[in-house]
């Protein structure tokens, strides 16, 4: 058989098992009502869930540029000091960061995808749960035993249609969105450890340091490297043990009167 | 006729279309008994997209059920594999 016939069967087989057939067909149909209420809520709730798991993730990808220009400045000042470890070391951490917010990115496409599918899913199931509603008041109103039967079971063979297909659609989306949140957890213990904020304050070889370089390439770093040497001051004298680039508060030694 | 894409809603295709249909739905079947994933790809998206063009929304706030349904676009081979034997195509 073809697809879409056994497609079809089975679609059809499932959603009519689902509803909850009550020995009057009136309370059928506040019967279903009261659940496509509840899959409207569960679709609305769903996508203000997959909007706040997007600006979470447009957050890190902000605080992840902001700390890619900060390293990206580091290693300037580590080349005009002289430094080329130490710039080195910044422009490995800045590597393993575009490679983040690449990853970032895709994700939140992903996720725009699903807020866009689940926000249509919503207002189609709308549109039907209102139609339904009329038209089980019409039955109602107009009820006969002998004719009841038939009318009731198209409106409900229809809505029921709709809410299987909602239903599926909101079980995607919770899905994408809980794989996608245990990922960006992970950013945000990165971020929150505190290790991205400076390349002096820690060692090269602690934790952070190690998985950054493994995530990076390096010959980006290589490239951007020789870019800046190319491209930079001079080298100025640095005193041999002073504790250079220590934060963002050490200022790079003016040389006043010469040049 | 009704047409029903999961995830994107109903089409009201007109009966001439469906020649034309059940060819690509053949496509469809073939790829998914040979598990060949670029062929059903392919022949998912061709399937869809020929029902899009054919056919035009159907009325929102209808109540009408489908003659026919499809797996959404986004469908891998294993879940459409999934959900013709008869497994969990509705949760809950």
């Amino acid at each position: 058989m073809s697809v879409w016939k056994r497609m079809t069967l089975i679609f059809r087989s499932k959603a009519n098992k689902a509803l909850d057939r009550a020995e009057d067909p009136r309370e059928t149909l506040d019967y279903s009502y009261q659940r496509q209420l509840e899959l409207l809520t569960k679709v609305r709730r769903g996508v203000a869930d997959v909007a706040t798991s997007r600006k979470r993730i447009e957050l890190q990808m902000n605080q992840l540029e902001q700390q890619q220009e900060k390293l990206q400045g580091q290693a300037k000042k580590a080349i005009d000091m002289g430094r080329e470890d130490l710039a080195r070391e910044a422009l490995t951490r800045k590597s393993g960061l575009t490679s983040q917010i690449a990853d970032l990115r895709v994700q939140h496409e992903q996720l725009q995808g699903e807020e866009q599918k689940l926000t249509l899913a919503q207002q189609r199931l709308q549109a039907k749960v209102e139609a339904f509603r009329t038209r089980k008041e019409t039955i109602k109103a107009t009820y006969t035993a002998a004719e009841a039967g038939t009318r009731i079971n198209e409106a409900l063979s229809g809505i029921s249609e709709e809410m299987g297909d909602v239903g599926m659609a909101v079980q995607r989306a919770e899905d994408k969105t809980a794989q996608l949140q245990a990922r960006s957890s992970a950013v945000d213990e990165l971020l929150a450890s505190g290790a991205l904020d400076d390349v002096t304050a820690s060692g090269p070889s602690d934790d952070i340091s190690r998985e950054l370089d493994a995530m990076s390439s390096g010959s980006d770093v290589e490239a951007e490297l020789a870019a800046l040497k190319g491209g930079g001051k001079p080298q100025i004298e640095s005193s041999e043990s002073g504790p250079i680039l220590e934060g963002e508060s050490v200022e790079t030694p003016k040389q006043e009167g010469q040049s | 006729m009704i047409v029903r894409i999961l995830a994107e809603g109903q089409y009201d295709v007109s009966d001439g279309a469906l020649d034309r249909l059940n060819a690509l739905d053949s496509a469809l079947e073939n790829a998914v008994e040979a598990n060949d994933e670029a062929a059903f790809g392919t022949a998912l998206a061709g399937l869809l997209d020929a029902v899009r063009t054919a056919g035009v929304a159907h009325d929102a706030d209808s109540l009408d059920e489908s003659d026919l349904i499809l797996p959404s676009a986004d469908s891998t081979i294993d879940e459409v594999r999934g959900m013709l034997d008869d497994d969990g195509l509705i949760p809950g």
